[in-house]
């Protein structure tokens, strides 16, 4: 598919209520496809809001759920990808986002960087991903990435090596730091400028949905988007407030980037594999600075 | 700006950085946090003690701008001391916001319970007339089924300038992540009028009391301190090294410290294997 078209729900789901939330996601994906949208993405853990804490087992989904089924039957003519609590058959649960298309579930990735750091507290809720896959969908080869995911350069490298031309990203990107003369929060700055360095560094497309609502106080900034695979920002969401963006996307941008700039032709996956192999071995830098021995 | 000569362009030590005040950003997170706070759990309405301070001002004015002046009720709760330019300035504030007020004098039930311990200090007295107002507002809290809107800031909080239970009480709090000199800058933003935003801040608990008088220092200058101490994680060395008196970094470090407590649930006495709070956790917004 030379030109795709990709839709996102900035929604605010409701915490802890899968039910409703269900309710949310039926009425933006029937929205998305009577819009002619060949793909509606939604945000992190937007089934089941963010800040689920001793929730996590309550509202955790088996992939053989019914409300799985009704998500599978939900992406009959425009695919889906939704933001879930996984739950195993060891019971463990991930982070996990679920793509879903003509009525089959297509592909699982489970967030690999838990954050658990100042507002955040996902190691002690969630276990972590074990891999990062790029999977041919009927929009192109996507990879999927969740949130804090994107801060680890590596990840998008990863998966532009695997060949995805477009990564999606579902986020729950809190309201983090103001600065002066700056019309949104200092998160939404840093974000916007991962998402454009990404675009650019990776030729490849960007689709970032982020929630929107507030948790116990914690505010999400909203401002999904799309970055196509030179930098430019081809549709943007309101911040703050509930939205919904949907945009054509052609992978002809990729192309042109990548023969202007081939760089991901010229990249050295043995010299970096040799690299990280050695570092790999080391033993970690000590507290007084000094490298304390390698093998 | 000047420079001493003998620095050269380019090589100047950099300026500390300030407290950033970005008021149409802070107006515009703090409404959409009022109205998504209370009509998620079903509600349509808050009620607020209004002081005549500039912090109950700037909750008055944030809460009427999100959920339309007529859902806000401002209490005004004078005890017989209380001095009259706040009740006026309370009552400018809810015109400039366009809401309701009740005015409920304490000065009864205060002076009922005094009776039977006439040495209380003015410190006893002070907490027992903010725990009255707390009582007041949960009542009309229940009357109107509107929640207890908050006005304590986040100078008075990390302070521990306040009363526990007290004017701290409330089910949501639009300014407590606010410094006091931030509140200032986004009042004088929302239209707060200039005399309660000019004038010295007072608790009001007693006549002539001043908070800076009280505190022993003032509220820019503690802001400047607590913004590096807590916000950008400054040690006491850097502190220092930035050009705050020692003592007066050893003393903000221990009030802070010291009243840790009221920010805090009650201590509970673990025995099973989900306590309150330390492995029962949920969100306050549990399925809202």
């Amino acid at each position: 598919m030379d030109k795709t078209t990709i839709a996102i729900a900035q929604i605010d789901p409701r915490l802890g209520d899968v039910e409703a939330n269900l309710a949310l996601y039926e009425r933006h994906a029937r929205e998305a496809r009577g819009a002619g949208a060949d793909l509606i993405v939604f945000p992190e853990l937007s089934l089941t809001g963010y800040l689920l804490k001793d929730m996590v087992p309550n509202v955790a989904l088996r992939r053989d759920a019914p409300a799985m089924r009704r998500l599978a039957e939900l992406s009959r003519g425009t695919a889906l990808l939704a933001g879930f609590v996984e739950e195993t058959p060891e019971f463990r649960f991930y982070n996990s986002a679920a793509y879903f298309q003509d009525g089959e579930l297509l592909h699982v990735h489970r967030k690999v960087y838990l954050p658990t750091y100042g507002l955040f507290d996902e190691g002690r809720y969630f276990a972590r991903g074990d891999r990062i896959r790029a999977f041919d969908a009927k929009i192109g080869r996507v990879a999927v990435l969740v949130c804090e995911d994107m801060w680890h350069p590596s990840t998008v490298y990863i998966a532009t090596l695997d060949g995805a031309l477009t990564v999606l990203c579902p986020s729950a990107s809190p309201i983090r730091g103001i600065s002066e003369d700056v019309d949104q929060d200092d998160n939404a700055r840093y974000w916007e400028s991962l998402n454009r360095t990404y675009a650019q560094a990776f030729s490849l497309t960007v689709v970032y949905a982020n929630r929107v609502g507030f948790e116990d106080g914690v505010g999400f900034w909203g401002g999904s988007e799309i970055v196509d695979a030179a930098g430019e920002r081809l549709a943007k969401a309101a911040y703050y407030e509930s939205d919904v963006l949907m945009h054509d996307v052609g992978h002809d941008v990729a192309r042109r980037q990548r023969i202007i700039a081939p760089m991901l032709r010229d990249e050295d996956v043995d010299l970096t594999i040799n690299e990280l192999s050695r570092l790999r071995g080391r033993v970690v830098v000590g507290g007084d600075g000094e490298e304390s021995g390698s093998r | 700006m000047s420079r001493p000569a003998s620095v050269p362009v380019g090589f100047e030590r950099p300026v500390l950085p300030p407290i950033p005040m970005n008021a149409p950003l802070l107006r515009r997170i703090l409404e959409a946090f009022i109205a998504n706070e209370v009509r998620k759990v079903g509600l349509d309405r808050v009620v607020l003690g209004l002081s005549g301070g500039v912090d109950s001002s700037l909750s008055a004015m944030l809460a009427a701008a999100a959920l339309g002046p007529e859902n806000v009720l401002g209490i005004r709760m004078p005890y017989r001391q209380s001095s009259a330019e706040s009740l006026d300035h309370a009552e400018a504030v809810a015109r400039a916001a366009g809401i309701e007020t009740l005015t409920v004098d304490i000065t009864p039930q205060i002076d009922a319970y005094f009776e039977h311990f006439p040495d209380a200090d003015k410190n006893r007295r002070g907490n027992k007339m903010a725990r009255e107002r707390m009582t007041v507002l949960y009542d009309h809290s229940a009357r109107l089924g509107a929640l207890v809107l908050g006005t304590s800031n986040k100078t008075e909080l990390l302070l521990g300038y306040g009363t526990l239970h007290g004017d701290m009480a409330s089910a949501l709090n639009p300014i407590g992540d606010l410094y006091k000199t931030q509140v200032w800058a986004l009042s004088a933003h929302v239209g707060v009028p200039s005399e309660v935003v000019a004038k010295q801040p007072s608790a009001d608990l007693w006549e002539g009391q001043t908070d800076e008088a009280e505190l022993g220092f003032g509220y820019r200058e503690v802001d400047a301190l607590l913004y590096r101490m807590v916000d950008l994680r400054y040690s006491t060395a850097a502190l220092v090294e930035a050009g705050f008196a020692e003592t007066f970094v050893q003393r903000v470090t221990a009030m802070v410290r010291n009243s840790q407590f009221k920010r805090r649930l009650p201590v509970i006495a673990k025995v099973s294997t989900r306590t309150i709070d330390r492995d029962f956790r949920y969100a306050r917004d549990w399925g809202k």
